[in-house]
């Protein structure tokens, strides 16, 4: 079937609007790229990021994600006060909290945290919240598969009772 | 093709077609989305991570899958509408919006309370959520617009416009959890790879999400009906209907 002219012209003019739009937003959102980013992940805190390698200055409030590391959270029994250090490829940055952490929290669980850096690699936070993955499967398998052992919210907690190492 | 397609254009053979596939739709949405939650709700097994505040899966991820394709039929009505500005294609604008829009709010409004629990806020403006947050608006953007003139016809263009641009959102959301860090996890389901899930979990999901296609079909239906009614309210084969049987606009 030809298409008459009229249809054809709406057709370009409908197609080049789209068109237009799309890659109006695709400048913008490849100028913002960095910034969509909700948080800084611990490389970038510590090598910097981008090609600027652009580091954060003490006193910047900002958020950086990235997975607990293993044995390295402290609790101070006698307060709701907490430390530990996050990672992502190697680097690692301190974070300190006081307050509730997310049923989630526990070592090797991602998190994001949001506070002002204290240090250029201390942050201390003013939120701390959980990531979790996109597999989902019954607590038997995941010991099968991953040896991990379900973990009751209503026991979890105790995870050290050092009181931090001075 | 176009002979074969023609009868499909007149507005009261489409009334009578939906009104014939309506109830099937509805009673296929009611009985496997009702079996699929029952399934997923009661019966799947909990989560080794989130225990049963997982659950709320069954719910959000269907609804945010067709939050989605929803808007991509809305834009493909509206690219339909003003290059062959078949009219009937300007409706369905008007069928298809609310049902979208209700879905996007129901797949936002499971992630709060998702979020919470899990993540520790109801809310958090990661790329994710934002663009997410943007398609509602959208939606309610092409109502509003579709609404907004005294000539049908004017509403009708200005809101097929606001719907064709806005699909540039679609990837957007799709690849946002890629594009940038997110608080939110990547997808569970994709097309080519099998999905992080287990069996017992992953076949009352893809229940449920069947559940929500022909829900939303039925909504779509009702509401196409609807709107040829509204449309062609001054027609004589309108009064027919509406005479013959006046609660069931149904012709006998």
């Amino acid at each position: 079937m030809a298409m008459n002219p009229r249809r054809k012209k709406r057709l370009t003019w409908t197609l080049g609007l789209v068109a237009g739009v799309a890659v109006a937003f695709s400048i913008i959102l490849y100028a913002l790229s960095q910034n969509i980013d909700l948080f800084y992940t611990p490389s970038e805190v510590v090598e910097g990021k981008g090609p600027d390698a652009i580091k954060p200055a003490v006193g910047q409030r900002l958020r950086i994600g990235g997975m607990v590391v293993e044995d390295s959270v402290r609790r101070n029994p006698e307060t709701l006060e907490v430390e530990f250090r996050v990672t992502d490829t190697g680097p690692e940055v301190k974070i300190l909290y006081t307050g509730i952490l997310p049923d989630l929290f526990r070592e090797g669980q991602g998190i994001v945290a949001q506070g002002v850096m204290v240090e250029p690699t201390v942050m201390q936070a003013t939120e701390v919240l959980a990531k979790h993955d996109e597999e989902y499967m019954p607590p038997e398998l995941a010991e099968q598969m991953k040896g991990i052992k379900h973990v009751n919210p209503n026991q979890s907690g105790v995870y050290d009772e050092q009181g931090g190492d001075q | 093709m176009w002979r074969w397609l023609h009868p499909y254009a007149k507005p009261e053979t489409v009334y009578h077609l939906l009104g014939r596939w309506l109830p099937w739709v509805t009673a296929g949405a009611v009985l496997i989305l009702g079996g699929g939650l029952v399934w997923g709700l009661l019966f799947a097994p909990a989560d080794y991570q989130q225990g049963d505040s997982y659950r709320i899966i069954f719910i959000h991820v269907p609804s945010a899958m067709f939050s989605m394709s929803i808007y991509v039929s809305l834009a493909v009505a509206a690219f339909i509408g003003r290059v062959w500005q078949l009219k009937m294609a300007d409706w369905a604008l008007a069928a298809i919006a609310p049902v979208g829009a209700v879905f996007t709010f129901i797949a936002l409004f499971t992630g709060a309370v998702w979020g919470k629990p899990m993540w520790g806020t109801w809310w958090e403006w990661d790329a994710r959520l934002t663009s997410q947050l943007i398609l509602l608006f959208l939606y309610i953007g092409v109502l509003a617009l579709y609404y907004a003139f005294s000539d049908n016809r004017t509403g009708a263009k200005a809101a097929g416009i606001l719907a064709m641009v806005g699909v540039i959102n679609i990837p957007i959301i799709r690849y946002s959890v890629e594009w940038w860090n997110t608080l939110h996890q990547g997808a569970t389901l994709t097309v080519f790879e099998r999905p992080p899930m287990a069996n017992s979990m992953l076949f009352p999901l893809l229940t449920c999400i069947l559940g929500f296609a022909l829900l939303a079909a039925a909504l779509i239906f009702q509401r196409m009906r609807t709107e040829i009614l509204r449309q062609e309210l001054r027609r004589p084969w309108v009064k027919n209907v509406l005479q013959v049987s006046p609660t069931t606009g149904e012709q006998r």
